[in-house]
């Protein structure tokens, strides 16, 4: 029984000893201990925020990357395919100016020659009138002395000239 | 290499077996000895384990022959506002009266003091309240010296290592801090735990920590202080009143006028009240019947089985020896053990003490609504 019953003087020491104990330890034990405890939480809660937000940042600054190399590599197909075009055009234009250069020199050579043609029929013509000249010169020469042979065959020529 | 191995495991139960040696060779001398001085008293067993739980007024360390070592104790004592103040070697050990004052044995195990006539015969009528520094009470005063300098160097610590990794003594406390703060405290409480954190952990630590000094089965450990119905008194009543100090409206209208209860429960005879009345009491005081029943238990336990081989070894000295090495055995498993619960009745006393503060501040915010919205 005696084992179960409370003494006065062990719960006045109690009481004291205890309150004594809270009090310093509220003060100078628990505050300090959990203060800094609290601060180290902090710096760790806050070196990991900082350690995330320098993850989402490198995660941004790669797609940056990746979309900046994307957009070089568009911009070099584009000068590519651009360049590939111009050099096509140019290409296409001279081809096409030298075509053209051709035909004028062609039609210019086909007139040129057709020139030449119709001045060599000219000098033929002449040539041959002259010959025809001749000729009637030889022949009014030669057959004067009849007069109606003479007459038919002046006619006779006349016509084969007009049928030219 | 396996002989190696054998060699190190026997070099690791090294202690233990020279600790189980030195216990096989004191035992038949203290046990001789007993005999040998006084063969008329026989070993009582039951007033010797109750006299190593309960108080006493003088620290008895150990018996040589019919020599008693044993630490003089300040008797304080107060009577008819007058402070007596001596030391308890004044009794020669229950022997001699001093100033009209005399020690005894009540019941043959606790120290009791006495107002003692001119005669010697004990003054009934006579009141006196005794404030002595009794053995507990001096391993109380030692416990918070103990605890003062191991955390107020913690403190000291923290303070000179800024917020790196813990140094000195911050290092046992650290765990067990931030345990009991994020394991108990803080998911009992809820977010306003951090006014209750100076009291509870002053409370788990002292608790801790007087428990293991308990285990400690020789000066200045050995104390069953943590199982001394005064002191769970202590500790339960300061949860008592803090919790009720800090209940808020919600708390006192669950205890007054329970929700969801059949009004004829509260009126006209106010039984539903009554009820939660009685459990706002019967919380603290289980609290201080389980850490008191668990400590005392222990000590009682191990005790007896150390009576064991003093027991046997009346009957004969062979079966004292023989039964030692059993006995030891159990010793240190029951240590173990104790070693268990002296933290678990640490946590168990915070925790439900964490909880029962816990309801008394718990907010309702969808209850509160309504109640305004009936105003």
């Amino acid at each position: 029984m005696d084992l179960v019953l409370p003494d006065v003087g062990l719960i006045f020491w109690m009481t004291l000893a205890f309150l004594i104990l809270v009090f310093i330890l509220g003060k100078f034990g628990w505050k300090p201990i959990l203060g800094m405890l609290k601060k180290r939480e902090d710096t760790i809660a806050e070196a990991l925020n900082e350690a995330n937000k320098t993850r989402e940042e490198m995660k941004l600054l790669k797609a940056d990357n990746e979309l900046l190399l994307k957009q070089a590599k568009e911009e070099r197909d584009s000068i590519l395919s651009e360049a590939r075009k111009i050099s096509q055009k140019m290409y296409d234009e001279a081809k096409e100016k030298a075509n053209q250069e051709a035909d004028n020199i062609i039609q210019s050579a086909k007139e040129a020659i057709q020139f030449e043609k119709m001045k060599a029929m000219v000098d033929i013509k002449n040539t041959i009138a002259e010959l025809s000249v001749d000729v009637a010169e030889k022949v009014i020469i030669q057959e004067l002395k009849d007069k109606q042979t003479q007459t038919t065959y002046v006619n006779r020529l006349l016509e084969d000239i007009k049928l030219n | 290499m396996r002989i190696y191995n054998y060699l190190t495991r026997i070099y690791k139960v090294l202690p233990f077996s020279l600790f189980i040696f030195i216990f096989l060779f004191l035992v038949p001398n203290l046990h001789a000895n007993e005999n040998d001085v006084d063969a008329e008293k026989k070993f009582d067993a039951g007033t010797t384990i109750m006299e190593h739980v309960v108080d006493a007024h003088e620290w008895h360390i150990l018996t040589i022959g019919d020599k008693h070592v044993s630490i003089p104790l300040p008797i304080i004592l107060l009577h008819e506002n007058k402070l007596h103040v001596f030391s308890s070697s004044r009794f020669h050990h229950g022997e001699s009266t001093y100033k009209g004052f005399a020690i005894h044995k009540k019941n043959g195990i606790k120290d009791e003091i006495i107002k003692v006539d001119e005669n010697g015969e004990r003054n009934e009528n006579a009141s006196f309240v005794d404030f002595s520094i009794t053995k507990n009470v001096l391993t109380l005063f030692m416990s918070v010296i103990v605890l003062c300098w191991l955390l107020l160097s913690a403190a000291r610590s923290y303070k000179k290592n800024g917020h790196g990794s813990p140094k000195g003594a911050a290092r046992i406390v650290e765990p067990l801090l931030l345990f009991v703060r994020d394991d108990i405290i803080k998911p009992s409480i809820g977010p306003k735990y951090e006014k209750f954190l100076p009291y509870l952990l002053t409370l788990f630590f002292f608790i801790l920590f007087n428990n293991l000094f308990g285990l400690i089965p020789f000066f200045p450990g050995g104390a069953n202080l943590t199982g001394n119905i005064s002191v769970t008194f202590v500790l339960a009543f300061f949860t008592l009143i803090i919790t009720n100090v800090s209940g808020n409206k919600h708390y006192w209208k669950h205890v007054f006028n329970t929700p969801g209860v059949p009004w004829w429960l509260k009126f006209p005879l106010p039984l539903m009240p009554i009820v939660e009345l009685v459990g706002l009491i019967t919380k603290p005081v289980v609290l201080m019947i389980r850490l008191f029943a668990n400590i005392t238990a222990g000590h009682i336990i191990t005790l007896g089985f150390i009576s064991l081989i003093f027991i046997l070894g009346e009957i004969s000295v062979a079966v004292g020896y023989g039964v030692s090495v059993a006995s030891i055995i159990f010793y240190i498993f029951m240590g173990l053990l104790e070693l268990l619960v002296a933290f678990i009745q640490a946590y168990v006393f915070t925790l439900l003490s964490s909880i029962y503060i816990g309801m008394a501040v718990e907010e309702h915010p969808e209850e509160e609504n309504s109640i305004t919205e009936i105003h």
